[in-house]
C-alpha cells in the first residue's frame, strides 16, 4: 500500500473521529454527520485510483444499485418507523462483512498454512458476529415493523438451543483456526444467522431498541476484525470506534430505561418475561368528551404535555402543536416533558416533534421538569403510558420497575388520551388510570386533538 | 515491535477514543448518533471493493457483489437518514422565529 493512501486513511479515520464527537453535540451533529459522509466516499474510491482492480464496472454497477436502494429506503421511511429502518441498515452492513471475511478465507486457500492463526480468528469473529447482526437485525426489523408479534417469543428448550448453537460456534471457531477449511467459514455462518434469531426472539417489543444499539456495536466490532484481517488500519479504527461507543451508547440507554442490558437480553429466557400479562381490567375509569378537557385545559395556568408513540402512530404531532398554540395564546404556560425513551428509541420524541416544528425550548427532559408537575393544573398524556406508570416506583415485581418516569401523578389534573384500555407497550396495566384525578379522552390521537382544538377555541 | 502489537495498540487506543468522544451525548441526540454510527461502519464497503475487485472466481465476484450492495445500502441510506434526522433539528431556529413575528 503506497504511503500517500496510508495518510488518506489517517486523515478518513480523524474524519471518522470528528463524525461521532460532532454527532454528540446538537449544533454540530448536522456537520459531524456530513464529516463523516465525505470520510466515508473518499475512501471508498481510493482503491480504484491505486490499484488495478479487476470488474470495475460491475463493481460501480452494485455500488449504484445498493447506494440508490439506501437512499431511496432512507427517504421515503416515515419518522416513526425510523428505528425499524436503523435496524435494517446495520444487518446489511454485518451481512456485507461477513460474506467479506468469508471470501477473504476463500482467496487464502491456495496458501492458507502460511495465515497467521491470529489471522484466522479474526475471519471467523468476522464471518461468525456479522450474521449474528444480520439475522438478528432482520427480526428486529420484523418486530418493529410488526410483521411478526413484537412479544418475546420464547418456546421450551430455546436456552438449551441458544446455548448449543453458541458452542456449536465456539468449536467450530476453533477448528477454522486450525486449518482454516472453508466449510467451517460456511458453517460458522449459519449458525451465526441462526444464533442471531435465537438472541433476539425473546426480547420484547419496548426493549428493541436496546438490541438495536447493541447489533450496532456488534457490526461495528465486526468491521474492526475485517480491518485486520484485510490487514485495512481504516476499517480497524472506524470499525473499533463504533464497536466501542455503541457498545457504551448501549449501557447509557439502558440505564435511562433502569434496566440492565443482561436483563433485557435474557430476561425471559430466566421466565421472568420482558412483558407483563397484559390483561385488560373492567375497574371503573373516568372518561370525558372533548369540550369537558378543552374546559380543564383552556382555563388551568400550566399545563404539561406528556407525548408517547401513540401520538406519532396517528401522525399528531402537526395538530398537537395547534393545540399548544392557542392554549399559548390564552396565556397558558406549556410544555412537553419528554421521556427519555418515549417513542421507539431514546430521543425519538424529539426527532418527532422537531419534525411538527415544536421550538426546541418547549422540550424538556425529564429531569428537568419531574420538579415541576406538583405545580402543574393539567397533564396532557397523549399516546403515552408506560413513562408515566407509577408501577416503576411501586411494584417490585413490574417488568418496568425501577425505570425512571415522568412524575405526572404529582399533578393535579390528569388527562389520558387513548385509544383504549388496552396497556401500553410494556403491557402493564397503569394504576395511574384509575386514579380519581384521571380523566380519560378515548379515540384516536389525531381525531380526540382535532376535536379538543376546535373546542378549546370555541371557548 | 511486532507487527501484531502495532494492530493491537491501534485497537485499543480506538476504544478508548470511541468512548470518550460520546461520552456527553444527551439523550435528545441518542437516535442520530446511533445511526451516524451506524453508517459509520458502512466503510466495510471499502473491503467488499477490495476483496470483490481481486477475485477470478465467479460464485465469489458474485457473492462479491452482493457484499458490495449491502455494503453501499448500509453506508450510503445511513448517512442519508441521520441527515434527515439532523435536519429537523436545524429547521425549527426559522420556525420559531416566523411565529414569534406573527405574535409582535
Amino acid at each position: 500500500m503506497p504511503v500517500w493512501v496510508q495518510l488518506v486513511y489517517l486523515a478518513c479515520s480523524v474524519c471518522f473521529i470528528l463524525a461521532l464527537k460532532g454527532l454528540s453535540g446538537p449544533r454540530t451533529a448536522r456537520a459531524g454527520n456530513l464529516i463523516g459522509a465525505a470520510a466515508a466516499v473518499v475512501a471508498v474510491i481510493v482503491p480504484f485510483v491505486y490499484l488495478d482492480l479487476d470488474h470495475v464496472p460491475l463493481i460501480v454497477l452494485a455500488i449504484i444499485v445498493g447506494s440508490a436502494g439506501g437512499v431511496v429506503g432512507a427517504r421515503r421511511v416515515q419518522m416513526t418507523q425510523m428505528p425499524q429502518m436503523v435496524a435494517l441498515f446495520n444487518g446489511v452492513g454485518g451481512g456485507a462483512a461477513a460474506l467479506v471475511a468469508l471470501l477473504e478465507l476463500h482467496e487464502a486457500q491456495d496458501v492458507i498454512d502460511s495465515v497467521g492463526w491470529f489471522t484466522l480468528a479474526a475471519t471467523a469473529f468476522t464471518i461468525a458476529v456479522g450474521s449474528v447482526s444480520f439475522s438478528g437485525s432482520i427480526i428486529t426489523f420484523a418486530k418493529l415493523q410488526e410483521l411478526m408479534t413484537s412479544r418475546p417469543v420464547v418456546f421450551p428448550g430455546l436456552p438449551v438451543v441458544f446455548g448449543a448453537g453458541l458452542l456449536a460456534a465456539v468449536v467450530l471457531a476453533v477448528v477454522e483456526v486450525q486449518g482454516g477449511a472453508m466449510w467451517t467459514g460456511v458453517l460458522l455462518a449459519l449458525l451465526g444467522l441462526l444464533v442471531g434469531v435465537l438472541l433476539v426472539l425473546p426480547v420484547g417489543g419496548a426493549d428493541v431498541p436496546i438490541v438495536i444499539s447493541l447489533l450496532n456495536a456488534f457490526t461495528g466490532l465486526t468491521v474492526a476484525a475485517g480491518g485486520y484481517v484485510l490487514s485495512n488500519t481504516l476499517l480497524l479504527v472506524a470499525g473499533t470506534l463504533v464497536g466501542a461507543s455503541g457498545t457504551f451508547l448501549t449501557l447509557l440507554m439502558a440505564r435511562a430505561m433502569g434496566r440492565s442490558v443482561a436483563n433485557i437480553m435474557f430476561g425471559a429466557l430466566k421466565g421472568g418475561s420482558t412483558l407483563g400479562a397484559g390483561e385488560v381490567s373492567d375497574r371503573p375509569v373516568r372518561s370525558a368528551g372533548p369540550e369537558d378537557v378543552a374546559i380543564l385545559l383552556g382555563y388551568a395556568g400550566k399545563v404539561i404535555i406528556v407525548p408517547g408513540y401513540g401520538l406519532a402512530v396517528a401522525q399528531a404531532q402537526h395538530t398537537l402543536r395547534e393545540l399548544v398554540d392557542v392554549l399559548g395564546d390564552r396565556g397558558t404556560v406549556v410544555d412537553y416533558a419528554i421521556h427519555p425513551v418515549a417513542g421507539r428509541m431514546p430521543g425519538h420524541m424529539n426527532v418527532l416533534l422537531a419534525e411538527a416544528q415544536v421550538p426546541y425550548e418547549q422540550l424538556k427532559e425529564m429531569d428537568d421538569i419531574n420538579g415541576e408537575f406538583k405545580q402543574t393544573d393539567v397533564v396532557l398524556v397523549v399516546g403515552a403510558n408506560d413513562v408515566v406508570n407509577p408501577a416503576a416506583k411501586t411494584t417490585p415485581g413490574a417488568p418496568i420497575y425501577g425505570m425512571p418516569i415522568l412524575n405526572a401523578d404529582e399533578a393535579q389534573q390528569i388527562v389520558f388520551m387513548k385509544r383504549s384500555m388496552r396497556p401500553g407497550f410494556a403491557g402493564i396495566e397503569n394504576e395511574l388510570l384509575f386514579d380519581p384525578k384521571t380523566t380519560l379522552l378515548f379515540g384516536d390521537a389525531k381525531d380526540s386533538l382535532g376535536k379538543l382544538l376546535s373546542a378549546v377555541k370555541s371557548l | 515491535m511486532s507487527e501484531a502489537v502495532v494492530w493491537l495498540t491501534i485497537f485499543v487506543l480506538s476504544v478508548f477514543v470511541g468512548i470518550e468522544v460520546i461520552s456527553k451525548v444527551s439523550s435528545t441526540l441518542h437516535t442520530p448518533l446511533m445511526s451516524g454510527a451506524n453508517a459509520i461502519h458502512g466503510v466495510i464497503l471499502l473491503g467488499a471493493v477490495l476483496v470483490t475487485g481481486s477475485t477470478d472466481n465467479t460464485l465469489a465476484l458474485v457473492v462479491g457483489l452482493v457484499a458490495i450492495v449491502l455494503a453501499a445500502v448500509n453506508m450510503v441510506g445511513g448517512f442519508v437518514v441521520t441527515d434527515r434526522m439532523l435536519q429537523m433539528f436545524t429547521r425549527k431556529k426559522p420556525a420559531t422565529a416566523s411565529r414569534e413575528e406573527g405574535k409582535a
